[in-house]
């Protein structure tokens, strides 16, 4: 069992994460109506527990890659607010030099490989990164997030069976949000357990809800221990509920008032913030969301005043070297 | 100075490059095992082991994605489709991954891989092998598109692809694969964008690549016993594309002709038509014609197939016809 102090220092530091994507999620959706923000936006609130728990369970070198609804995983890995927010914005001091936008978040230096808007297209590409480590011997693991909505597509399929095949180093990881952008899972798989596909594969598989990022965290890391020890690839389902629609553009008219009053009692945020007030004193996990708070500020004030990218950065961007025309 | 066949050259380029550098390693459907589709990768299971020399299950999208992975994050792969046809399968791989990843991420990240295999008609394979795939990735910035004619070429250009820090692709030809050709012992790189002129001539310009550059010759060869001296552009690279070479020898016979095997509509030969009569207008003589697959999917009858496949007769004729334009 955890040490006491260690576990209190722990969740308190998970949590601040978790509050950080949450408020600062909230903050992106409040540029987006007033234009700041432009696109597509979508939002983790609601999931934070899963990137928040998954990324404590990795070492600083191991790297991740997911899907456009990306902004949960940036953090958890290490990206500042302030060029996330930047990015968001367009701006050139993003992540992406304003390049990318919400849904192409990279950060190299946090081994954050993206960002990817084709679902399930990031699959066999995350399962390269761990072929990658694998060839060299690094022993780096790759977290792979997706959603339930990218497990039909072959890319999943192709992805995981070759990680199987050759035994890569990496946790394949469906965050099952229940709804394929609005489309119930039971209209679009015709077997409800995702963790099950694992087994065609031949790989270990779990399955579990996100309601505790601390349990989060232990799960993954044992498909990460596997990954790391015995190069053995995992499939890990988390059960978790998105609060707000697939996109900003999304009323969510295809789930009831009901079912997602439910869901947020189980609000992993909440949660954690209850079990803290447990170990930590309030004065203590006031001034740490006052600290949250002045971040994103920062990061919105930082956004809002950084300039726009340049036209001239886009050949250099598109090749490395002399523009191929 | 040695013969090589094709395939030969494109095995030397692979094995010197691997020797080089051992981040660069052969992935594809029956490279190893096998010994190669088409024994492009004769030997090289035994000579680099298994870590370098990869079987893959049919799964394009998925080994093409496992490149892309891994070119990401420091690995030279090189990718081979047993033949481009099937690259269809991995399109978004190379079009959203490969092509894409170097800006979407601001820079942060290149892509140094190459894909390769053969490339447009072989002989009655029918209508889904028989694809030129080059007009649909030699439009996508952030690629780079070479297809060589010559031996020489064919390894000088997949040398310089796999040293290159961006995606490029290799477009081979199976029905060149055996040809023999002189290569010079020294052959290092060729750079990626250098045309070369295969034929000097005065009358006309023909600007082919891939088999297409030897029915530009074999066309030269029928025009020169009626007195049309072709010159010939065999372009090597698609993207980027020696624009430069292309203007000098319009500059030079005020006419053009571009052959390509690949359908008529849009593609290289739109391109180069376009480019060509932006920056050389003045020079020309007669409208730059066209020479490439009839605009109907490939027939397996041997017959039609010829037809609709783009023959010396046909780049003869359209020669004879821009040539009449200019003289009337």
């Amino acid at each position: 069992m955890n040490d006491a102090s260690n576990d209190r220092s722990e969740l308190a530091q998970l949590y601040r994460q978790m509050f950080l994507i949450r408020r600062l999620e909230e903050e992106a959706a409040r540029a987006y109506a007033t234009g700041k923000i432009g696109g597509f936006l979508h939002l983790y609130i609601g999931q934070e527990a899963v990137a928040v728990g998954a990324c404590a369970a990795l070492a600083k070198d191991d790297y991740v890659v997911t899907t456009y609804r990306d902004h949960g995983i940036a953090i958890a890995k290490g990206m500042s607010p302030r060029v996330l927010m930047a990015e968001l914005y367009g701006k050139a001091t993003g992540c992406s030099q304003g390049l990318g936008g919400s849904m192409h978040l990279f950060d190299k230096d946090h081994h954050m490989l993206g960002g990817h808007a084709i679902v399930g297209g990031h699959i066999p590409l995350a399962s390269g990164v761990a072929f990658a480590s694998k060839y060299r011997g690094d022993k780096r693991v790759t977290l792979c997030f997706f959603g339930d909505g990218a497990v039909s597509i072959q890319g999943f399929h192709e992805g995981v069976s070759l990680a199987s095949l050759w035994k890569l180093p990496i946790v394949f990881i469906c965050e099952n949000n229940e709804y394929s952008m609005g489309t119930p899972l039971s209209r679009t798989v015709s077997v409800q357990d995702i963790s099950l596909k694992a087994t065609g594969y031949g790989i270990p598989h779990d399955r579990f809800f996100a309601t505790d990022v601390l349990e989060v965290k232990e799960h993954i890391a044992q498909a990460v221990k596997r990954a790391r020890d015995e190069s053995m690839p995992s499939l890990v389902e988390v059960r978790t509920y998105r609060f707000r629609g697939h996109s900003m553009s999304d009323p969510g008219k295809y789930r009831t008032a009901q079912e997602l009053e439910e869901h947020k009692k189980r609000d992993p945020l909440a949660l954690g913030k209850q079990k803290l007030e447990t170990q930590m004193d309030k004065a203590k996990l006031d001034a740490l969301e006052a600290e949250v708070e002045r971040e994103i500020e920062d990061a919105i004030k930082f956004a809002d005043e950084s300039p726009e990218p340049e036209i001239g950065i886009l050949e250099q961007t598109t090749y490395d070297g002399p523009f191929a025309s | 100075m040695k013969q090589l066949r094709f395939r030969e050259a494109l095995r030397e380029a692979m094995i010197e490059e691997m020797e080089r550098d051992d981040r660069v390693f052969l992935m594809g459907e029956e490279v190893g095992h096998y010994n190669g589709a088409y024994k492009v990768s004769e030997g090289l299971l035994d000579k680099f082991g298994e870590k370098r020399v990869i079987d893959t299950p049919i799964a394009e999208g998925g080994f093409a994605g496992i490149g892309v992975g891994a070119a990401i994050v420091g690995l030279r792969p090189i990718v081979e489709f047993m033949t481009w046809n099937f690259s269809a399968i991995a399109f978004d791989q190379i079009l959203n991954g490969a092509a894409k990843v170097r800006q979407m991420s601001g820079g942060q990240l290149n892509c140094p891989i190459v894909f390769r295999g053969p490339n447009a008609s072989a002989r009655q394979v029918g209508s889904q092998h028989s694809h030129a795939m080059e007009h649909f990735y030699a439009t996508i910035p952030g690629l780079k598109v070479v297809a060589p004619a010559f031996p020489a070429d064919a390894k000088g250009l997949l040398k310089a692809a796999i040293r290159d820090d961006n995606p490029v692709l290799v477009m081979e030809s199976e029905t060149l694969y055996s040809i023999k050709g002189d290569v010079p012992e020294s052959l290092d790189t060729i750079p990626l964008g250098v045309a070369n002129v295969v034929r000097e001539g005065s009358d006309c310009t023909i600007v082919a690549y891939s088999r297409m550059t030897h029915v530009a010759i074999e066309a030269a060869d029928a025009l020169a016993k009626e007195n049309v001296h072709v010159e010939i552009v065999d372009l090597r690279s698609l993207r980027p594309l020696d624009e430069e070479t292309i203007l000098a020898s319009v500059h030079k016979t005020h006419r053009c002709v571009v052959v390509h095997e690949g359908w008529p509509y849009g593609g290289v030969g739109a391109e180069i038509a376009d480019r060509v009569q932006r920056s050389a207008f003045d020079d020309l003589d007669a409208p730059i014609l066209r020479v490439s697959q009839l605009d109907v999917p490939m027939p397996y009858n041997a017959k039609l197939e010829q037809r609709v496949m783009p023959q010396a007769s046909r780049v003869e004729a359209a020669v004879k016809r821009v040539m009449q334009r200019g003289a009337s």
